[in-house]
């Protein structure tokens, strides 16, 4: 078959700047007669960007525009079109309702910086889910201020500082992270001004815990450590891990990105993990918007609640409250006594929260359960299916995710095999990650997905395995369905185009 | 079970072929004691019942409207605002094919979303005229930190940021957040504290810039809504060996001179106002741009534009070296997700507005704030921008005789939400209101406005 005939999506559409005329317009703002308008105001000419300086955006019709995005669109694959098993991002499906509720007016128009007692809907939000996280993490408080789960991180590190710098322990400088954490936890290590000491992973996937032992100390601030790990292996010792890092005085944050294989099975908080951040992206079924925006509320024990980042949301003391309208307050904005501060501005991606809230809502106690056990049930039928065709790293058990060897072939990548899964339909899986697998290729199907879709994904696989014997070249050359072909990224950063390039005989 | 896909034979036959009877089975590796915790959770609800909980709750985000129906007037801005979002831009950037993608990771199955992405870079860099734009930051106030965290990257030997006082109380506060850990001082100059305070002037935010100093922050239009003329400051920045960032409203630099022009090096905003909804101050859209030759040091990341095997035109994520999932500790930040379909939202946004639409918008804010502002400068025992004659853009300060606690109460059972009290971040400004106006109100609102203003004033001493 010809590329020709096998290209059947939509051709990817010119830029904004390549349709657009002078003296288009979709959106006009005003009707109103001039007369009705309010008066001229001088501007004052010495500011004023120039008639010359004007930015040359694009000029285009609503239709234009219309078009140009639905075309744009359909060029991607997503939960809504494809099966999207891209692993440790739990591509669950996202609810519509989440949707229509965060569109409410009431909710979508409240400016954050409203009284509170004309807010208490939205704080009635923030305050019930902070409630809901810390039962399901087993956590005595929850900021729902951090924006994303490596801002969660972040937090984490800064709240292990501040506990330390409280009990005037300066001495601490090092964080435990294990050779199989994201990119994320390191990075997050850095940017708290501590040094990330990497822990190695033992023959079972687990951390190494001789390892670890050595390594705890009283220059040891803490461990991040996330469970189920990015392997897909719940940590067998996580116990004795947390033990350790305890008695050498130091604290435990978990990376809470794996808690979808977790939700009423374990709370994280009752296996000595201090602190963690929840990923309203991935386990609460907020849209992940093609990267962001996500949400990464912070839940802490007891006594490290009064560190973390504000405001949070408390019931209101009525008779702290001096205005008029204090029958109408429940709630209120709080700032824990020794807070590492704010975040972001306001209060967290209240949108975001408002959807986790929702989905919470909508499944209670045997619900939470219930999602875990079917997205660790689809994630073990189909380790059973792939690992004949692409071997499975470790043989164990997995929870919601486990980690292939892409690379069975003479002469072929895993990244050949993510390329070609495309052409069968289906997301390629996270590839190339956790860094301490070769040649990794990192499934997680979620719970959403039903047996007849894990079925003809596993099938899929087992045809490219015989393609890589029997045609190479046609795992080389793939994707061959996409609207375009592979793309090359050495020539992206050796010739960087970051924008688009007016031309001087544009029109204008 | 909601948004489960199998059934219960499903779940039978696929035990079956684990070789397994109960799905708990697969626990064995969770400690037992800990394992099945009865969780404490509101029972479930469906959708209906939800939709319903959802309902209720909005209601209760209201200014107590004594008049029924009335949509409520709300001038509160102080970096969120309310603008005029064209229908499309929710519409088109709702498509499933766009909220339910991740990260581009796969290029080929993701063009619509990374070229969306270049798009908004592209549009972003003829507004801010910049050279460079990443995919973006979670808000305003994020870009913001990481700006002054790469100006220390780009600048040898200096540890040290100054930061003009009429910057967003907010934002230095997250600013400290960020900077303290790592070393970074901080040093604020010309905090509006006072009533009347005009806040830093530029000779003595330049005072501060010394030979430690890596970066100067100067939002403009400021906190307070005054737009300064700093053309020359850049300069006087660089002959000191430092960075000028800029903070800017993307709506304000349609009308102002623009940062490219002004020599700023590293430009920030916050992008709310391009057609993101208020939503109680998040999800926004963190604007971050700065100089080519400082790209390798920006954080976040960038879209590039590459070819197919075929030499068609694609786009990329690029210059990933930088990132976190490649250089872990070592990384210019640790950001993973940007805002991406917070950017989408911006460029369907700039889209439908073009050039002409922006410049509208801005026009339309500027003149019905000054229409505001002489309403409301007229009524006796109310005062504006005391003490500056600095031009303003689209919010003001706003002084009465009432404490801004009082006069709030008073209108809101008219309907109107008057502001922001300065008091939130500055106690000692007890009466005084930042009020933002937008192209969103009418005459006729704004007349409401300051009428229901001139009546609760009037009977202050009632």
């Amino acid at each position: 078959m010809s590329r020709h005939d096998e290209n059947l999506h939509a051709a990817i559409p010119a830029l904004l700047y390549e349709i657009s005329r002078p003296g288009r317009r979709a959106t006009r703002i005003s009707a109103v007669a001039a007369r009705e308008e309010v008066p001229e105001t001088a501007l004052p000419q010495a500011l004023i960007r120039s008639e010359d300086e004007q930015p040359k955006l694009p000029e285009v019709s609503e239709l234009d525009a219309v078009r140009h995005f639905t075309l744009l669109s359909q060029t991607n694959m997503s939960i809504d079109t494809n099966f999207y098993p891209l692993g440790s991002c739990t591509m669950k499906y996202n609810p519509k309702v989440n949707e229509v509720a965060a569109a409410v007016p009431g909710f979508a128009n409240h400016h954050p910086l409203a009284p509170e007692w004309a807010s208490q809907g939205s704080l009635a939000v923030m305050y019930r889910l902070q409630e809901m996280l810390a039962e399901i993490g087993g956590f005595s408080g929850v900021s729902l201020e951090p924006a994303a789960g490596a801002q969660g991180e972040f937090t984490g590190n800064l709240i292990i500082r501040a506990y330390h710098q409280s009990r005037g322990d300066a001495g601490r400088r090092k964080i435990l992270v294990p050779d199989s954490a994201h990119g994320t936890n390191p990075a997050s290590v850095s940017m708290a001004g501590y040094e990330a000491v990497e822990i190695p992973s033992d023959s079972n996937g687990n951390i190494d815990l001789g390892a670890l032992k050595a390594a705890c100390g009283d220059d040891v601030a803490g461990l991040m450590v996330t469970n189920p790990n990015t392997l897909g292996l719940f940590e067998e010792h996580l116990v004795q891990v947390t033990r350790a890092v305890h008695e050498c005085g130091g604290l435990v944050y978990g990376d809470g990105a794996n808690l979808n294989a977790i939700l009423g099975i374990v709370r994280p908080g009752d296996l000595g993990i201090d602190l963690m951040h929840f990923n309203l992206h991935k386990t609460f079924s907020t849209p992940h918007g093609g990267g962001g925006p996500g949400a990464g509320p912070v839940g802490a024990r007891a006594d490290l609640v009064e560190f973390l980042p504000g405001p949070i949301v408390v019931r209101a003391d009525p008779a702290a409250i001096a205005d008029a309208n204090r029958d109408q307050s429940t709630y209120r904005f709080h700032m824990p006594a020794h807070s590492i501060g704010r975040l972001k501005a306001f209060h967290g991606n209240f949108g975001v929260l408002l959807r986790a809230y929702v989905y919470i809502s909508m499944h209670g106690a045997a619900g939470m359960r219930s999602i875990s056990e079917n997205a660790v049930l689809n994630a073990n039928y189909l380790k059973k299916l792939v690992d004949p065709v692409f071997p499975v790293r470790f043989k164990r058990t997995c929870m919601h995710e486990f980690v292939a060897n892409g690379a069975v072939h003479d002469g072929i990548a895993t990244m050949d095999v993510a390329k070609r899964l495309l052409d069968y339909g289906f997301h390629a899986p996270t590839v190339y990650f956790p860094l301490i697998v070769k040649e990794a290729l990192m499934i997680e199907p979620t719970e959403s997905e039903n047996r007849e879709t894990l079925d003809a994904f596993a099938h899929a696989l087992s045809e490219i395995a015989r393609e890589a014997t029997e045609n190479p070249d046609l795992l080389h050359h793939a994707p061959h369905t996409t609207p375009l072909s592979r793309l090359d990224e050495v020539q992206a950063v050796r010739k960087l185009v970051l924008r688009y390039e007016h031309r001087q005989d544009e029109r204008t | 079970m909601p948004y489960i896909g199998n059934t219960n034979a499903d779940r039978i036959a696929m035990l079956g072929a684990l070789g397994i009877q109960k799905i708990d089975e697969l626990f064995a590796d969770i400690p037992e004691a800990n394992r099945f915790p009865d969780l404490n959770l509101p029972p479930a609800r469906s959708e209906m019942e939800i939709l319903r909980d959802i309902d209720e709750l909005a209601l209760r985000n209201t200014c107590g409207s004594a008049i029924p129906d009335r949509p409520i007037l709300s001038f509160a801005g102080a970096g969120a605002y309310q603008h005029f979002i064209p229908s499309v831009v929710s519409y088109l950037a709702g498509r499933g094919e766009f909220t339910t993608a991740y990260t581009p990771y796969q290029a080929e199955a993701s063009q619509g979303t990374l070229q969306a992405i270049f798009e908004y870079q592209s549009m972003l860099c003829d507004l801010l005229d910049m050279e460079v734009v990443n995919a973006s930051h979670y808000d305003g106030a994020t870009a913001v930190a990481e700006a002054a965290i790469m100006a220390v990257r780009s600048t040898r030997g200096r540890d040290k940021i100054v930061f003009s006082g009429t910057l967003h109380p907010e934002y230095i506060e997250v600013a400290r957040t960020y900077l303290q850990p790592q070393g970074i001082g901080i040093e604020v100059v010309g905090s509006p504290e006072s009533p009347g305070s005009p806040g830093a002037d530029v000779a003595e935010v330049l005072a501060a810039v010394d030979q430690s100093t890596a970066a100067l922050i100067v939002q403009n239009p400021d906190f307070l809504g005054r737009v300064h003329d700093i053309s020359g400051l850049a300069d006087e920045i660089h002959t000191r060996g430092a960075l000028l960032v800029l903070h800017v409203d993307p709506i304000a630099t349609a009308l102002f001179k623009s940062p490219g022009s002004l020599g700023a090096d590293i430009v920030t905003g916050e992008g709310q106002p391009l057609g993101i909804p208020l939503s109680f101050g998040g999800p926004y859209l963190g604007i971050f741009a700065t100089r080519l030759s400082l790209v390798r040091k920006m954080p976040g990341r960038v879209v590039g534009q590459t070819t197919d095997t075929e030499g068609r035109r694609g786009f990329v994520l690029t210059l990933s070296t930088r990132e976190q999932h490649i250089r872990r500790e070592k990384a210019t930040s640790n950001i993973c997700t940007n805002q991406g379909l917070m950017a989408l939202r911006a460029a369907i946004y700039l889209a439908t507005m073009g050039p002409c639409g922006l410049r509208e918008v801005a026009e339309r804010c500027y003149r019905n704030a000054h229409y505001a502002a002489d309403q409301l400068a007229e009524i006796p025992g109310c005062s504006v921008n005391t003490g500056t004659t600095t031009p303003h853009f689209k919010e003001f300060v706003l002084t009465t005789s009432l404490p801004a606690d009082t006069l709030i109460s008073r209108v809101a059972g008219k309907g109107v939400i008057p502001g922001v009290p300065l008091s939130r971040y500055f106690p000692r400004r007890t009466h005084d209101l930042l009020v933002a106006v937008t192209e969103i109100s009418t005459r006729q609102d704004i007349d409401y406005f300051a009428e229901t203003v001139r009546t609760a004033v009037e009977t202050a001493g009632e």
